[in-house]
């Protein structure tokens, strides 16, 4: 067990009487209650977390929140592994596994840090520069490249957890729980506005946590908690820790991902890992807070190089000692206050140095009193050390701050160097929402433009850089919103918190890059390994716009989107090209502000919740029976029934026989069924189909086929009249609920003045096709009253009447050539029909047969499948349905059909094929080309569309699109595929004519 | 995720709704007599232009019914929402 080395005996918002046990790369460790992974890696001395991702350089944290570039680890294992979390999010927990990445084979000892060394073979844009020649030995490089400069590995067992999702509407959400977003919330929560709280972390507070600051004369934190418990006493405000808002979308919509049981090893059995939230707010207001961005430095990642305010945080916070002796660099104010809390803790403080000449008057006593020794308009030039830091050189700036006076300067031994580059406000969310950046040359750091959306901008992250404007801005926001959201206070409002007093701000003094030494790499974004001599070079080689940049150099591309990095890259963008920062412009941030799990994202839809799934009425029977299913739309459908030792084929070529020779029967329920009425009903499918419908007589059925507007054919299917204003469409299984909005379209917004109404009643009907010559004596069993003869009950029409004792209604069409009877009864009947038919069937050997069995019965006699022979670029001259188009009428589609490309001989058009090799079974989609030699270049002539093995022809037979097809029965042509090309005879795109046996 | 006011069921959100793209494109009756590129122009062509875009909305997961919005491309405000058949809205520009 390891010691924690670096905990303070005091202070900070842990529980020292709990341990709670953990492992870092199978090191056994233990930490509080109150600590992160990051700051109980730090309190046991684990300073060395990662390699970098492209250089493999020794990695620490530097940061304590979402903004960390370095600590990225692999958390729990099995199922549960997550990669790339970061280190400085995972509440530590008992029993706490944790790896780290991007090392092989081991993270003191990594392979990969010879890229350090190698480095000329990496600039900016090495992927399009080094690599690209020859261009087939690219997936070769790639894999070297990816296995060498990688982030983690996904886990592969299945993840065990449920994630969930939630919908919410409010009138004010408040993204950000610190004392800006704190204050925002009570003021609107308390004018009754049903108000959302959301903030990444565990405990609400933000900057507070790991400051001392006061408000009303007592620790910032007692407000932070008093505020807590107002709210959640407030039955109109809902709190949302550990919550990220990732996305902010139109019409405010915002995405946020609640980590429920991420703090613990395992989900507790009600509970989901995570949730994802989909909100709608009246008004949003944004109290986002700043990010503190490093400087620019040689060998600025060393571990033991730190965010000033991030060190503030561990020692405060987690009363961790990040180091024993710190030297701090700042080009700021705000880091005078990590120094005087580091030595408040008891650890030594070599030195402040501040790159500005002229020092902050309210801070300089206070340092005075601490014996912390300020050294102005200085720099700290190189850091000394490789695994860890060991010691600065301090050098003195020289007037223009591009260079140093008297080389790099005092040398100061030390093993942490805090940085302060000056803060961000973190403004990603308002960016994806639509509004612009500005610059601000005096804050050094973009603003919030105008809004876009109802959002305000609340505390730091509008600039606010005070405790006391903060609370007080924060309030207003939170106010306003409500009002806008038509909330308004009753009444005195609660008294305003006030801030203890702090010190006037001296300007901060950007200098993008400091100078010193020159031999060292001065990293800009940590995590994608971008540093100011990337940057340059890219300036150099002509890039002028920051996002052409960002693509180049892959600054800000890594999973904390640049939060440390952007604006440090814009500003040695701009100093590069000596222009001012916002002619380089930013970059679009884009969601998700954070990274989003696949598992919350899909939900509760994985597995058999994927997709809704349809059934039919004799769904139980086919399992019952053996069927293979398929899935056609959301249906599961029969595809064959193999007997006992069959495999597909043979199962497929019985059931065909059966068809052909006795009886078959099929489930035909899937078939979309559309019930249309109306006294235009008639001609409103006049104007649908190709094909004329007014003079269908009542108790007819006719084949249709629907066109787009672009003459191609979308769905076919046969429709009978039942009334005089009364028809049944049947459709596509696939198609039907295109084919009903299409209709419903046309309806309601193009022709209001027919009168026609369209109802789906796919599913009001089970429906058994039964065909084959002994399908007549079966129906005649069952409907003894009924008259079936050919003369009765003619091809192409419908009766009702009793089937097996049940209402049907019987169509005597089919898809298969032969004589068939389609019977529709009440879904609810389906089963009893199925089986009385199965039982009469007996005696005719009567044969199940599904999907395939029916492709094949189609091919042989030349129907055409929808989706199949058809691909929106087919037209029914191309089908040879030529003859189908009526020229009385108008219909959607028709004048396409005589437009010039659709009047050209060498379209596509459907054939025959009949390979040489009779076993041969063609690729569906396999390309038609005109000699045997396969070899590239080839003109494409057509293509394969169904190819099937026909047991009634005793060989294999395919259906093609054919550049010209019409004229070239009789021709030879080639079909590629693997490498061959193979020979086949066009034919006419019929193989089979059952003749006298279909009357 | 646009919020739309369905005329029928009032505010609900994109996920209930299909857009049927550009409003106000009448089917031509004298097909027969147009010429290629014209009837092409009908079929294929629509502005897709930055600004101020009138088009076509089916609220297909609730009653089903077609309607026409104005909505500008580049913030995705809702300018209007009329039913089917009304004449474009006066819109300031
Ligand atoms: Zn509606």
């Amino acid at each position: 067990m390891r010691a924690q080395i670096n905990r303070l005996a005091q202070g900070g918002r842990i529980d020292r009487s709990e341990h709670l046990n953990f492992r870092f790369d199978g090191e056994a460790m233990r930490g509080h209650p109150g600590d992160t992974l990051a700051s109980a890696l730090l309190a046991n001395g684990v300073q060395l977390i990662g390699r970098s991702f492209k250089y493999h350089r020794p990695r620490g944290l530097m940061a304590a929140g979402g903004e960390e570039p370095n600590g990225l680890v692999r958390l729990r294992t099995g199922g549960r592994a997550e990669p790339n979390v970061r280190a400085t999010e995972v509440a530590l927990y008992d029993g706490l596994v944790a790896e780290s990445q991007n090392r092989w084979p081991s993270l003191r000892f990594d392979l990969g840090a010879v890229n350090d060394r190698l480095s000329p073979l990496f600039p900016a844009g090495f992927y399009y520069k080094t690599f690209m020649w020859p261009g087939n030995m690219w997936p070769a490089y790639e894999a070297v490249i990816r296995r060498m400069a990688g982030l983690g590995r996904a886990a592969t067992a299945a993840d065990p957890d449920r994630y969930e999702k939630q919908y919410a509407h409010c009138d004010v959400l408040v993204v950000g729980g610190g004392p800006a977003g704190l204050a925002a919330a009570r003021m609107a929560g308390r004018t009754g506005a049903r108000v959302i709280l959301a903030d990444e972390g565990a405990e609400f507070g933000g900057a507070l946590l790991g400051n001392d600051q006061e408000i009303d004369g007592a620790p910032g934190m007692d407000w932070v908690g008093a505020m807590a418990a107002e709210l959640a006493n407030s039955d109109n405000v809902r709190l949302l820790p550990r919550t990220t808002v990732a996305g902010y979308y139109d019409h405010n919509a915002l995405t946020m991902l609640e980590r429920v049981a991420d703090h613990g090893p395992a989900p507790e059995p009600h509970q989901p890992r995570q949730r994802l939230w989909q909100v709608r707010a009246k008004q949003v207001v944004l109290a986002t807070g700043a990010l503190e961005r490093p400087l620019v430095l040689a060998n600025n990642d060393r571990p033991g190089v730190m965010l000033a305010g991030a060190v503030r945080g561990y020692v405060n916070r987690h009363a961790v000692r990040p180091g024993r002796r710190a030297v701090v660099f700042t080009n700021n104010d705000s880091a005078y206050g990590t120094a005087l809390d580091l030595a408040k803790a008891g650890i030594d403080v070599a030195a402040l140095v501040d790159l500005r000449a002229e020092t902050p008057l309210g801070w300089v006593a206070a340092l005075d009193d601490a014996g912390i020794e300020i050294m102005a308009g200085r720099v700290v030039s190189a850091v000394e050390g490789r695994r860890a830091v060991e010691a600065v050189r301090v050098g003195k700036l020289n007037d223009t701050g591009t260079g140093l006076v008297g080389g790099l300067g005092r040398r100061l031994d030390c093993d942490l160097l805090c940085l302060s580059g000056g803060w961000t406000p973190s403004l990603h969310l308002l960016s994806q929402s639509g509004a612009k950046l500005l610059w601000d040359e005096g804050l050094g750091c973009f603003l919030p433009g105008r809004a876009q959306q109802a959002v305000r901008v609340a505390g730091a992250a509008n600039g606010a850089f005070s405790l006391g404007d903060c609370l007080a801005l924060g309030a207003e926001a939170g106010n306003r919103a409500a009002n806008d959201a038509g909330h308004r206070r009753r009444g005195r409002g609660p008294r305003h918190a006030m801030a203890g007093e702090e010190p006037a701000l001296t300007p901060p003094l950007p200098i993008w890059k400091i100078p010193g030494d020159d031999a060292g790499k001065a990293f800009v974004d940590f995590q994608s390994d971008v540093t100011a001599a990337d940057l340059e070079l890219a300036a150099r080689e002509g890039y002028r716009s920051i996002e052409h940049v960002k693509r180049y150099t892959t600054t800000g591309m890594g999973t904390d989107q640049g939060r440390t990095s952007n604006i440090n890259a814009l500003g040695i963008v701009a100093r590069a090209l000596d222009v001012p920062i916002p002619q380089v412009g930013h970059t679009m941030f884009r969601p998700p502000f954070s990274p989003v799990t696949f598992g919350a994202l899909a939900g509760r839809r994985i597995g058999p919740l994927l997709d809704p799934v349809r059934r039919t009425p004799m769904h139980g029977w086919h399992q019952d029976n053996g069927a293979a299913f398929e899935l056609v739309g959301q249906w599961h459908r029969p595809y064959y029934f193999p007997r006992a030792g069959e495999d597909k084929d043979q199962a497929v070529d019985r059931e065909v026989l059966a068809a052909r020779t006795s009886v078959a029967i099929m489930d035909a329920t899937t078939l979309g069924k559309i019930d249309i009425q109306g006294a235009d009903a008639a001609e409103f499918l006049n104007r649908i189909y190709i094909n004329g419908w007014k003079g269908l007589a009542v108790s007819g059925c006719r084949y249709g086929l629907m066109l787009g507007e672009d003459g191609m054919v979308f769905d076919d299917g046969v429709t009978a009249r039942l009334g005089p204003e009364h028809f049944h469409m049947t459709t596509t299984t696939g198609g039907a609920a295109h084919v009903l909005d299409w209709l419903e379209s046309w309806c309601q917004t193009e022709w209001p003045e027919l009168q026609v109404y369209c109802t789906s009643s796919t599913e009001q009907w089970a429906v058994a096709a039964i065909c084959g010559p002994m399908a007549r004596p079966l129906l005649a069993e069952l409907a003894p009253d009924w008259d079936l003869s050919a003369e009765a009950f003619p091809h192409m029409t419908w009766q009702d009447g009793a089937v097996a004792g049940l209402a049907a209604r019987v169509f005597r069409i089919g898809f298969t050539g032969e004589l068939s009877f389609e019977i529709n009864v009440p879904a609810g009947h389906g089963m009893a029909l199925w089986n009385a038919l199965m039982t009469a069937g007996q005696k005719y050997a009567i044969t199940p047969f599904g999907t395939e069995a029916m492709h094949v019965l189609r091919a042989e006699v030349g129907f055409i499948m929808v989706g199949q022979e058809t691909d929106g670029t087919v037209s029914p001259q191309d089908l040879g349905l030529g003859r189908m188009v009526s020229g009385k009428k108008d219909f959607l589609g028709k004048r396409s059909l005589s437009r010039a490309h659709s009047l050209r001989t060498d379209r596509p058009q459907l054939v025959g094929l009949l390979p040489q090799d009779t076993n041969l079974r063609l690729p569906e989609g396999a390309q038609l080309i005109g000699g045997a030699d396969p070899s590239p270049p080839q003109l494409a002539m057509g293509h394969v569309t169904s190819s099937y093995r026909s047991p009634n022809l005793g060989r294999t037979f395919a259906l093609a699109l054919l550049h010209g097809g019409h004229e070239r029965h009789g021709e030879t042509i080639y079909v590629a595929f693997d490498g061959q090309a193979v020979r086949a005879e066009v034919t006419a795109p019929r193989f089979l004519d059952p003749g006298a046996r279909a009357k | 995720m646009l919020l739309l006011d369905c005329p029928w069921c009032g505010p609900r959100s994109e996920e209930e709704f299909a857009c049927g793209g550009e409003g106000h494109i009448a089917r031509p009756l004298n097909s027969e007599n147009m010429d290629d590129a014209a009837w092409g122009d009908y079929v294929f062509m629509r502005s897709n232009h930055k600004g101020v875009y009138f088009e076509r909305w089916r609220h297909g997961l609730g009653c089903g019914r077609w309607f026409n919005i104005a909505r500008s491309t580049i913030s995705h405000e809702i300018l209007a929402i009329y039913h089917v058949g009304d004449a474009k809205p006066e819109l300031p520009e």
